[in-house]
C-alpha cells in the first residue's frame, strides 16, 4: 500500500479518514419516493445482524420454514429409513411364496402392518413387505444415477457453456452422439456386459446414458448466466475461472438444473423397472419396485392392488423428489424468500 | 498529435481565464494511443475464414489526467462502451498501446494484470444486472477483498465494507441485503462501492446513469463528484446525455464510429465545437427555454451511421456532413488543432474544415 500513496498524501487510507456527515445520507433521503423505500425495507433483527449472511445460510434458514421442504424431506427420510432398515416395519419375508394359499390374495385392509394388508402377488408374496425391501434397489438407483448424471453432466455443461470454443464443441458432439443412442439398445449392450447384474450395474448403465441431458441444460444455462454484468463485473475485479464458476455463474445457472434432475429422478427409477421387465435390469433375487410393478402387469385384470401398491410407492417417491427440488430452488433465489 | 485539452492561450474574458486555471492539470494517469479494436467477421462452419471486421474501435488517442474527469460523448454503436471494455482488459485490443503511469497494460495477463485491476476499475451501465442476485450486498462490496486479500486483512473486511457503504451514502447495516431489495440509485451506489473497494485511481464509468430515473440520476451524479474528491480519483465517464457529460467532465471527447472526432475542454466543446458532428449533436441538445429556441439552428443529419464494418474512405463523417468536400473523400482528417482557428477553438478537431458554428444552443 505505502508505495502506491506516497503520491498522494491524502489518500492515504480514505476509508478510515471519512467521517460521513448527516448531509451524505440527507442526499438520498431527501428524495421523497427513495425516503419512501427507505423506511418500507425491514430493518433487520437485531440479534441476527451481527453474523454475515451467505447465500447457502439464508437458502437452509428459508428452507426450515417451508411446508413443501418439510414434508418432503420427512417423507424422504422416511423411505430411506425403509431402505436401510425395511425389517423394523414388517416381520413377513419378502421371499416366502406360499402360491396354493396366497395366490392374488385380495388385501386385508384391517390388518395393519401385517403380511396380508396389501394382498399377495402372483407369486402368493406379500406385497406390503416387498414394497418395503424393493424401496432399497429402487431408491438406491434413482439417488446415485440422479447424482451421478447432476455432478457428470453438470460438470460437462459447465466447461463447455464457460469456456466455449472448442471445447464446447468436443463436448457437444459428444453429446449429440450420446443423445443418437436410444436408452433401451445402449442400456442392452452395457448390462450385458456385467457377468453379474447387480444396482451399481443399472446405476452405471443408466448414468452412462443419462448424463447428456443434464449437461445440455446446464450448457445452455451457463451460457445465458456467463454474458451477465456481475460476472463481467467479476473479471474486471481480477476473480479467477474457479471464483467465477462457482461464486457466480453455478449460484445463478443452477435452478433449472436442479428441476429437471428432480424430475428425471423419478424417470430413472422406471428406466430401472423397464429394464428388469425387458429382463436386462434387476435379476429376481433382487427385489424392486420396477420388477414387481412389470410383473404385476401380466394380472392386472385380475388383480389391480398387485400393480397399484409398488406403483403408488414410486409415485410417491418422485412427489418427494420434486417437491424436494422445487424447494430448494425457491429458496436459491433470493427474489422468491 | 496531443491530445491535451485546454489551450489557456486562448482565454478572452477573465471568466474564461479563471476557468481554464480550474481544469486540472497533472500528469498523464492514463495515456492511450492509435487504440485499435476490431471483431473478426468470420465464414465457414469448421474451417472459418474471416471475410472482414467490425472496426468499433478504430485508432483512437487520448490522455486521461490525475484527478480529471473525462467524458466521452458519441451516439449508439461509436464505440464507446468497446473503448471502456478494451481500457478494462476484458476485451484483448487488436493493436494500439495503453499505458498506466507509462506502463504498458493492454498486454498484459495472470498476476501482472491483476495487480493492474486493482487500479482501475469501472462502474457498469445497468445496476439491475450488473450485481449478482444471489449474493448479499456484503458479499458483492466485500468480493474485491477476497480476490486481492492484500488490501484488507480477514478481520477488517467486514468493517470496511461497512465503512464503504457509509461513503456511498447507504446505511452500514444492509450489509446482509441482496440486491433486489434496492432501488436503481442504491444498487448503482452498491455498484460504486465495489469499484471503490479497492482503492483504485481510475474508474471507468460507462454510462454509469443511462439506467436511472432522472430524479435519481442527480444523486448518483454527486456521489461521483463528491468521491473523485475525497480519493483524488481520475474518471472517465462514457455517456450520450451531453447535459450530464458537461455538468461532470472536465475534458469531453467525442467519438464517430470508432474514433475520436474531437477532443477539449468542456468549455472549448459545448461553446466553441469545431467539428461539424459535435455540432450537430449540441444542436439536438433540448432547449427548455421556448424564446432562446426561436432563434436556434438546429442541424438535422441525414441519413444513418454507416456500418462500422464498412466505414466510408478519408472522412468517416462525409456521408452525413454539409461541409463534405472531395478531400474529405481522399484523406482522412488528422485529430490536430487547425492554424487558422482562433481562441477556444483551438483545440483538437479531425476535421480539414473546422469551424465554429453560431446558435447551437
Amino acid at each position: 500500500m505505502p508505495e502506491r500513496n506516497e503520491d498522494i498524501p491524502d489518500h492515504n487510507d480514505p476509508l478510515r479518514n471519512i467521517q460521513p456527515t448527516d448531509s451524505d445520507h440527507l442526499d438520498y433521503v431527501g428524495q421523497q419516493g427513495l425516503a419512501v423505500e427507505q423506511e418500507t425495507l425491514i430493518e433487520p433483527d437485531p440479534v441476527k445482524r451481527e453474523q454475515a449472511r451467505s447465500l447457502w445460510g439464508d437458502a437452509w434458514r428459508d428452507l426450515r420454514k417451508r411446508p413443501t421442504f418439510i414434508i418432503s424431506a420427512l417423507l424422504i427420510l422416511l423411505l430411506i429409513v425403509i431402505a436401510i432398515w425395511p425389517g423394523l416395519f414388517t416381520n413377513a419375508d419378502p421371499r416366502a411364496a406360499n402360491l396354493t394359499q396366497d395366490y392374488l390374495r385380495k388385501p386385508d385392509y384391517t390388518d395393519f402392518f401385517g403380511a396380508g394388508w396389501f394382498g399377495y402377488d402372483g407369486q402368493g408374496r406379500s406385497i406390503y413387505a416387498r414394497v418395503l425391501y424393493g424401496a432399497r434397489a429402487s431408491i438406491t438407483v434413482g439417488i446415485c444415477v440422479t447424482l451421478a448424471v447432476t455432478v457428470l453432466g453438470g460438470l460437462a455443461g459447465m466447461v463447455s457453456g464457460y469456456f466455449g470454443g472448442w471445447t464446447d464443441s468436443v463436448i457437444s458432439r459428444i453429446i449429440d452422439i450420446f443423445f443418437g443412442i436410444p436408452l433401451l439398445l445402449g442400456a442392452l449392450v452395457l448390462l450385458n456386459a456385467f457377468s453379474v447384474r447387480t444396482v451399481w450395474s443399472v446405476v452405471i448403465a443408466l448414468a452412462f446414458l443419462g448424463w447428456t441431458q443434464l449437461a445440455r441444460v446446464m450448457r445452455g444455462s451457463v451460457i445465458t448466466v456467463k454474458q451477465s454484468d456481475y460476472v463481467v463485473a467479476g473479471r474486471a475485479l481480477g476473480a479467477g475461472t474457479g471464483r467465477l464458476m462457482f461464486r457466480h455463474i453455478l449460484p445463478n445457472a443452477v435452478a433449472p438444473v436442479i428441476v429437471v434432475a428432480t424430475i428425471a429422478l423419478g424417470g430413472y427409477i422406471t428406466a430401472e423397472a423397464t429394464l428388469s421387465f425387458l429382463g436386462i435390469g434387476l435379476q429376481d433375487p433382487t427385489i424392486s419396485w420396477g420388477v414387481d410393478i412389470s410383473s404385476a402387469q401380466k394380472v392386472i385384470r385380475q388383480a389391480p392392488f398387485a400393480l397399484f401398491f409398488p406403483a403408488a410407492a414410486l409415485s410417491v417417491t418422485v412427489l418427494a423428489f420434486i417437491m424436494l427440488g422445487d424447494a430448494v430452488r425457491d429458496a436459491l433465489d433470493p427474489k422468491l424468500r | 498529435m496531443t491530445a491535451n485539452g485546454a489551450t489557456p492561450l486562448g482565454a478572452t474574458t477573465p471568466e474564461e481565464v479563471a476557468f481554464a486555471q480550474d481544469v486540472p492539470r497533472g500528469e498523464p494517469i492514463l495515456e492511450v494511443r492509435d487504440l485499435l479494436k476490431h471483431f473478426p467477421l468470420t465464414k465457414g462452419v469448421l474451417f472459418k475464414k474471416q471475410v472482414g471486421a467490425v472496426k468499433a474501435v478504430d485508432g483512437v488517442s487520448f490522455d486521461l489526467m490525475q484527478g480529471e474527469t473525462l467524458g466521452i460523448v458519441g451516439e449508439s454503436g461509436c464505440g464507446k462502451s468497446t473503448l471502456a471494455k478494451v481500457l478494462m482488459n476484458l476485451e484483448p485490443a487488436t493493436a494500439g498501446s495503453v499505458k498506466y503511469k507509462g506502463e504498458e497494460i493492454s498486454r498484459l495477463s495472470g498476476a501482472a494484470l491483476k495487480a493492474v485491476r486493482r487500479n482501475i476499475q469501472m462502474v457498469f451501465q445497468d445496476p439491475y444486472t450488473s450485481l449478482n442476485p444471489r449474493m448479499t450486498v456484503g458479499d458483492i462490496i466485500g468480493e474485491p477483498f477476497e480476490i486481492h486479500p492484500e488490501v484488507a486483512p480477514k478481520g477488517d473486511r467486514r468493517k470496511a465494507v461497512q465503512d464503504l457503504l457509509d461513503v456511498v451514502g447507504l446505511n452500514p447495516e444492509y450489509i446482509n441485503r441482496y440486491p433486489h431489495q434496492f432501488s436503481g440509485g442504491q444498487r448503482q451506489r452498491i455498484g460504486i462501492a465495489r469499484g471503490l473497494a479497492l482503492k483504485p485511481e481510475v474508474i471507468i464509468c460507462d454510462e454509469p446513469v443511462s439506467a436511472l430515473d432522472v430524479s435519481v440520476q442527480a444523486q448518483v451524479i454527486n456521489l461521483l463528484e463528491k468521491l473523485q474528491g475525497e480519493f483524488n480519483l481520475s474518471y472517465m465517464f462514457i455517456a450520450h446525455d451531453l447535459s450530464i457529460v458537461r455538468h461532470i467532465s472536465d475534458r469531453v471527447g467525442v467519438m464517430y464510429l470508432g474514433r475520436m472526432v474531437e477532443i477539449g475542454s468542456d468549455l472549448e466543446i459545448y461553446e466553441h465545437a469545431t467539428h461539424p458532428y459535435t455540432q450537430a449533436l449540441l444542436s439536438a441538445v433540448p432547449v427548455p427555454d421556448p424564446a432562446a429556441r426561436e432563434h436556434r439552428d438546429r442541424i438535422v443529419l441525414t441519413g444513418d451511421v454507416p456500418s462500422p464494418a464498412n466505414p466510408p474512405s478519408g472522412c468517416r463523417f462525409r456521408t452525413r456532413c454539409w461541409k463534405a468536400q472531395e478531400k474529405c473523400a481522399r484523406e482522412d482528417p488528422a485529430l490536430t488543432v487547425r492554424d487558422w482557428l482562433e481562441g477556444r477553438a483551438r483545440h483538437d478537431s479531425a476535421c480539414h474544415f473546422a469551424g465554429e458554428r453560431d446558435n447551437l444552443i
